[in-house]
């Protein structure tokens, strides 16, 4: 394994020192190593690649809606539907993705999906990895009580049934335009990334908690405690930092978990109200009543831009993990 | 060992006690329109509506009600016990409604659980012998497929190509063997077993690789390969049994997880479980359904929790109780 890991190591240090003749050694901080490990995983880079364009697609989606297929998502085009109301238009230069039961353009409903899937899945993960990292090391740091409260909590909301509680609270919170908890929350998105943030930050805080339990000891911390630093400052200034590479890794494998769960929470029709377009619920439209035996383009469509954006984060997720991991040989 | 398992089981308690009561909050307490009001129906009269709040105690404190309701749980009520009560949709016990509905998930949850081991802990232990294969990699992709792919877009993709297009297998819907003879319930299933089991199967791959991978590299590996051990010996009695222990643990949690009703497949397949139920229930507001359905996958997944914890100590002798 030693071996190996030479190699790898090896190798660029070689090449760069090709390009300066006159020093064949130089330091790297570990973000230079992982960039150039990362690099090297062609899967990951090219998942990494495909996000970006996702992303752009996402953001663009308006103008994209507008001026080059002049459909806007909620246009109805009557004309496109037979007279029971079945779709009969499928993939065409017009309908580059085929029309949905209302008479919807399927392409454009597809792009701004991408916006409500990026949307919830990066903005509770956010919350997620902010709450999990609070909790989680003010348990690991401080223990006693607070440790006993924050792991409970962690054990009992991981053992809750999760889609369960989810659908029940975004249904009570949607049934009035108030929403819940005195209006705090309001029916919709920032519904369902509550929701999603509420049943993900357990997973954050028990790895955050494990890592701070192991660093806690160490003679840095208590060399910071020496110097009279605090509780906050040594938390922030020499815990944190040494949490960024599992934390990076854990809250990017769970942007994928999280937009398959607003997926499925769209799909059970509960949470992103029927106007905004997102994939789960155009899954739900298309396998009601088996219309797909119909109209597959509707399935089909919003299905792959599912599997392949959760794919994709899959992908980059291992590959910063693989890249990271000072313990994972690079896969060659 | 025995102080550790009543510890547990206290803790077991605690833990349903807590679930139980966040369900209460959520479902009585946290809507903007009262239980009673969709109990009393369509068209209720406020007659009609402090009728029904006096006869199921609604009108009594939250914290009373709530006590009520885990007594009835757990000293019975008209229909005999455990208490589950009374659904506000049929207008009748609960009891039969919840046992038929958790036979159906029990059937799934089973059968998907027997597909994922004989297909996912396989492949995980042919891909950790000869890693980087081409073996490997195609694994490690059909993994890595399974885990993005939902089983709300496989389902209806599945039911496509092989009910729809190629007739190879039947539609949705439960057909029951009591009913309709092995035959006919067996193809019905074939379709929920597989989606319900490719997601847990590309994980028990992925698991079951990384495991064995990194027990072949221990030094006792070395040690019975120099002793002149087998190949074959060398994985299956020592490789094997301590790479499997973590998938034991994860079996017992994701049968424990699924018991309380597998929501999507149930719902994509028409499935009459208890996550079908529980959909629905939330949707018509029969608010003691719910909790039900909610308490047995609590149980459920406390339980698997605990018995998981119990037998590591017997599969894993490093593991010691305090």
């Amino acid at each position: 394994m030693g071996q190996v890991r030479d190699e790898e190591i090896g190798e660029p240090v070689a090449a760069l020192g090709a390009a300066e003749p006159t020093s064949t050694i130089i330091g790297r901080t570990p973000w230079q190593i992982f960039w150039m490990r990362f690099r090297k995983d062609r899967v990951a880079v090219g998942a990494g690649v495909f996000l970006i364009a996702l992303a752009l697609l996402a953001i663009t989606a308006p103008l994209i809606a507008h001026d080059l297929v002049h459909h806007d998502p909620n246009a109805l085009f009557r004309d496109t539907l037979d007279e029971i109301g079945l779709p009969t238009v499928g993939p065409s230069a017009e309908f580059w993705f085929g029309v949905d039961t209302s008479g919807r353009d399927v392409f454009v409903r597809t792009i701004y999906g991408a916006r409500t899937s990026l949307l919830v899945a990066l903005l509770s993960t956010g919350f997620a990895v902010v709450l999990g990292i609070l909790l989680g090391s003010l348990a690991g740091y401080l223990g006693g009580w607070v440790d006993t409260v924050v792991s409970r909590a962690i054990d009992l909301t991981l053992s809750l049934p999760v889609l369960l509680f989810s659908i029940g609270i975004a249904a009570t919170c949607s049934i009035t335009a108030e929403g819940c908890l005195g209006g705090l929350i309001q029916p919709g998105i920032s519904l369902v990334t509550a929701i999603i943030a509420l049943f993900t930050w357990p997973y954050i805080g028990r790895i955050v908690r494990g890592q701070v339990l192991t660093i806690r000891n160490k003679e840095f911390i208590e060399a910071a405690r020496a110097m009279g630093a605090g509780t906050g400052r040594i938390l922030l200034r020499d815990v944190l930092p040494n949490l960024a590479a599992p934390i990076i890794v854990y809250g990017t494998l769970i942007i994928p978990s999280n937009i398959l769960f607003e997926a499925a929470l769209s799909f059970l029709g509960v949470g992103i109200p029927p106007t905004t377009p997102s994939w789960g619920r155009m899954i739900s439209d298309a396998a009601r009543g088996q219309l797909y035996t119909v109209a597959w383009w509707m399935l089909f469509f919003p299905g792959m831009a599912l599997v392949l954006t959760t794919l994709a984060f899959n992908l980059v997720g291992d590959g910063l993990r693989d890249a990271l991991d000072p313990r994972t040989q690079v896969s060659g | 060992m025995i102080r550790y398992i009543v510890r547990r089981l206290l803790w077991v308690l605690v833990t349903l006690l807590l679930i139980t009561f966040l369900t209460y909050l959520i479902f009585f307490v946290m809507p903007p329109v009262h239980p009673e009001v969709i109990f009393a129906g369509k068209q209720p009269t406020p007659e009609l509506v402090a009728e029904v709040r006096r006869q199921f105690g609604l009108d009594k404190p939250v914290v009373i009600q709530y006590a009520l309701f885990v007594k009835r749980i757990f000293l019975g009520d008209e229909y005999g016990w455990p208490g589950l009560g009374f659904s506000f949709n049929t207008r009748s016990a609960l009891k039969p409604i919840i046992y038929e509905r958790f036979l159906i998930t029990l059937q799934l949850a089973l059968g998907a659980a027997v597909l994922w081991l004989v297909v996912g802990v396989p492949i995980g232990i042919l891909s950790a012998l000869r890693p980087r294969s081409i073996l490997d990699r195609l694994a490690m992709g059909f993994a890595l497929f399974g885990v993005s792919t939902p089983v709300f877009f496989l389902g209806p993709v599945m039911l496509y190509v092989f009910w729809f297009k190629l007739g190879w297998l039947p539609g949705s819907g439960f057909y029951s063997i009591a009913k309709y003879g092995v035959g006919t319930w067996f193809v019905h299933m074939i379709m929920p077993w597989s989606v319900l089991a490719l997601a847990f199967a590309a994980f028990y791959a992925r698991m079951t690789r990384g495991n064995l991978i990194e027990v072949m590299g221990e030094d006792y590996i070395r040690t019975a390969r120099a002793k002149g051990l087998p190949e074959r010996t060398v994985v299956a009695k020592h490789g094997l049994r301590a790479s499997l222990t973590p998938v034991v643990t994860m079996l017992g949690l994701d049968l424990g997880g699924l018991l309380g009703g597998a929501l999507i497949t149930e719902t994509v397949f028409n499935l009459q479980g208890l996550g079908n139920y529980a959909v629905q229930s939330v949707f018509s507001g029969d608010l003691y359904a719910i909790l039900d359905v909610t308490i047995i996958a609590a149980f459920a997944v406390t339980l698997a929790n605990l018995i998981v914890d119990i037998v590591y100590a017997f599969l894993d002798p490093r593991v010691r109780y305090t």
